[in-house]
C-alpha cells in the first residue's frame, strides 16, 4: 500500500518516523532493539539471515537490514535512535553512520559539522517553499497555513 | 509550599555523557562545549533545589515501539542510569521523589493532562547527561532528588508546542499546591537543531536557535504556536524535541529573569543550547505571600481532614 501522502514528505533528505512508519517497521525496530543484549549480538553476527528469521519483516526491510541500507531501512519504518543500535553492533561510531546516510565520508562529515554544520539554505523544501520561516511568515500572515498541528 | 524557582534548558547530546566519563573534557573540542556549563554549576550550587523535575526523552532504551507514551511520569524511589550499548553511564542512581511525583500525576491529570505513570524505568542520556552538566560528577549520590517527565518526541506527532507550555503551567499549580516547602527547578532537554537521520543529517540552523532562546525568555507563547513541520524544516528532524523545553517554560513566572545563556555549535551532531531562567518570586523556604500562604493553609488542613477520613 503506497504511504499517505503528508506535509512534511516535502522536506527533502528527510524520512519521519511517524504513526505509519512506527506500524510498518514494527520488525525493523525490535530487530535492533534486541541488540542491546550482548548474546542476542553475537547470534546476530554468527548468522545475520538466520538471525533475523525471530522477525516479521518484509524481503525489502530483511534485504535493507542485511545491506546496511541505513536510508532504506528509515524509509521503510525503521527509526534512527534504534538504527544505531545496529550501528554500535556493527562497532561504528554514530558519526560514521550519518556519513554513511549522508553519501560521503566520516572526515568530510565531520568536517562539515565542525564548519557549523549543513546549512538550511537550500534544505528547506523539495517543492521550491525554499524561504526562511520569518519572511514566510510575513508574506502570508493572514493566512497562517497549513500548520500539521492544527489540521483535524 | 513547594515552589518552582528556575527552569534550566539544556542539550542532551549523548557524546557528551561519552565525553565526560571517558575524561575527554579537557581536550580542546570538547573544552569548548564544558567551559560553557561552568558558571551554570556555580548557579547550580547556590541554588540548592530539593527537587529536579527533569523534562526528557527516551532514545530507545526503557521504551521500545511496543509502548509509546507521550507524557510519562516518574514516580519511583529510584531510577538507574540505562545501558544504552555501551554499559551504564558510571553515574549514581537517580533517586526519585515519589509522594511529590504521586501528586503531581494525581493534579495534572484532573486538570485533563493524561500522564502515563511510570513506576518502574531506567534513564538514557537525556536525563543524565543535563543532570552532568549542572551537577558534576557527583560520586555517590546526585544533590537532590529527581522525577523524571519522559515526552515522546521519537514517533511522529509529539505533543504540540502549546501542549507542552500548558502541560508546564499545570505542573506549576501542581507544586503549589504541594504542603512542604521544597525548592523545584525545571529542567527542559533536548535540542538545539540537529538532524541525525537521512541524507539531510548534520543540519544546523543556529539563527533559528537564536531566535527560539530569545523567545523562550521574554515572548514564549509565541514559540507555542510553532508548527511541527517548522520544527523539522528549520531545525532538523530530530530538532522538533524542542517542544520540552516549553514545559520547563510553562511552568514558570511569564516573566523571567534570563541569569545564564550558552550557545556552540557542534557537539556531535548537534547545536548545544543552554539557559537559565529564574523566576522572580521568592523561594520556597522565604515568605510567601499572606494570601498564597492562606490557601496552602487551608488545602493542607482540607488534606488533613481528607486524610482521616479514610483511616
Amino acid at each position: 500500500m503506497a504511504r499517505t501522502p503528508q506535509d512534511y514528505d516535502d522536506i527533502p533528505g528527510t524520512f519521519v518516523f511517524d504513526a505509519e512508519r512506527s506500524r510498518q517497521g514494527y520488525g525493523i525496530n525490535m530487530f535492533c532493539m534486541s541488540l542491546m543484549k550482548d548474546e542476542n549480538r553475537k547470534a546476530f553476527k554468527a548468522d545475520e539471515a538466520q538471525y533475523l528469521k525471530k522477525f516479521q519483516l518484509t524481503d525489502e526491510q530483511r534485504d535493507a537490514i542485511l545491506k546496511r541500507d541505513y536510508n532504506r531501512m528509515l524509509e521503510l519504518g525503521g527509526n534512527i535512535y534504534f538504527t544505531a543500535k545496529l550501528g554500535a553492533t556493527d562497532g561504528h561510531s554514530f558519526q560514521h553512520l550519518a556519513a554513511v546516510m549522508t553519501g560521503s565520508t566520516q572526515q568530510d562529515y565531520a568536517a562539515m559539522m565542525l564548519g557549523g554544520g549543513r546549512s538550511v539554505e537550500g534544505n528547506r523544501s523539495r517543492s521550491g517553499k525554499d524561504k526562511p520561516a520569518r519572511e514566510k511568515s510575513k508574506a502570508k500572515a493572514k493566512s497562517r497555513p497549513k500548520s500539521t498541528t492544527r489540521r483535524k | 509550599m513547594a515552589k518552582i524557582i528556575a527552569g534550566v534548558g539544556s542539550s542532551h547530546v549523548p557524546a557528551i555523557g561519552a565525553a565526560l566519563d571517558n575524561g575527554k573534557t579537557e581536550e580542546p573540542y570538547w573544552k569548548r562545549v564544558f567551559s560553557g556549563f561552568e558558571k551554570s554549576k556555580q548557579w547550580m550550587a547556590r541554588s540548592k533545589p530539593d527537587v529536579a523535575i527533569v523534562v526528557f526523552n527516551d532514545h530507545a532504551s526503557a521504551f521500545s515501539v511496543d509502548l509509546i507514551p507521550t507524557f510519562a511520569l516518574g514516580c519511583a524511589a529510584e531510577f538507574p542510569p540505562a545501558d544504552e550499548g555501551w554499559g551504564p553511564r558510571p553515574v549514581p542512581v537517580v533517586k526519585g521523589h515519589p509522594a511529590l511525583a504521586a501528586h503531581i500525576a494525581q493534579s495534572v491529570i484532573l486538570d485533563e493532562f493524561d500522564l502515563t505513570v511510570v513506576n518502574k524505568m531506567e534513564v538514557d542520556h537525556g536525563l543524565t547527561v543535563p543532570m552532568s552538566l549542572l551537577f558534576g560528577q557527583p560520586k555517590d549520590e546526585w544533590p537532590c532528588r529527581v522525577i523524571p517527565l519522559a515526552v515522546n518526541v521519537v514517533m511522529y506527532p509529539p505533543p504540540t508546542g502549546h501542549r507542552c507550555y500548558m502541560l508546564g503551567k499545570a505542573i506549576r499549580k501542581a507544586v503549589e499546591s504541594y504542603p512542604e516547602d521544597l525548592n523545584v527547578v525545571i529542567f527542559g532537554t533536548g535540542g538545539l537543531s540537529h538532524q541525525i537521520s537521512g541524507p539531510r543529517a548534520g543540519l544546523i540552523n543556529s539563527r533559528w536557535d537564536k531566535a527560539f532562546l530569545d523567545n523562550l525568555s521574554k515572548d514564549p507563547k509565541k514559540l507555542t504556536r510553532i508548527p511541527h513541520l517548522e520544527y523539522m524544516r528549520e531545525a532538523g528532524a530530530e530538532g522538533i524535541e524542542m517542544v520540552m523545553w516549553l514545559i520547563m517554560r510553562g511552568a514558570l513566572d511569564d516573566k523571567v529573569d534570563e541569569v545564564y545563556r550558552f550557545y556552540t555549535v557542534p557537539a556531535s551532531n548537534t547545536a548545544v543550547g543552554h539557559i537559565i531562567l529564574e523566576n522572580r518570586g521568592k523561594t520556597a523556604r522565604k515568605r510567601v505571600p499572606a494570601s498564597k500562604s492562606r490557601q496552602a493553609a487551608a488545602r493542607m488542613a482540607s488534606a488533613r481532614i481528607a486524610g482521616k477520613g479514610t483511616r
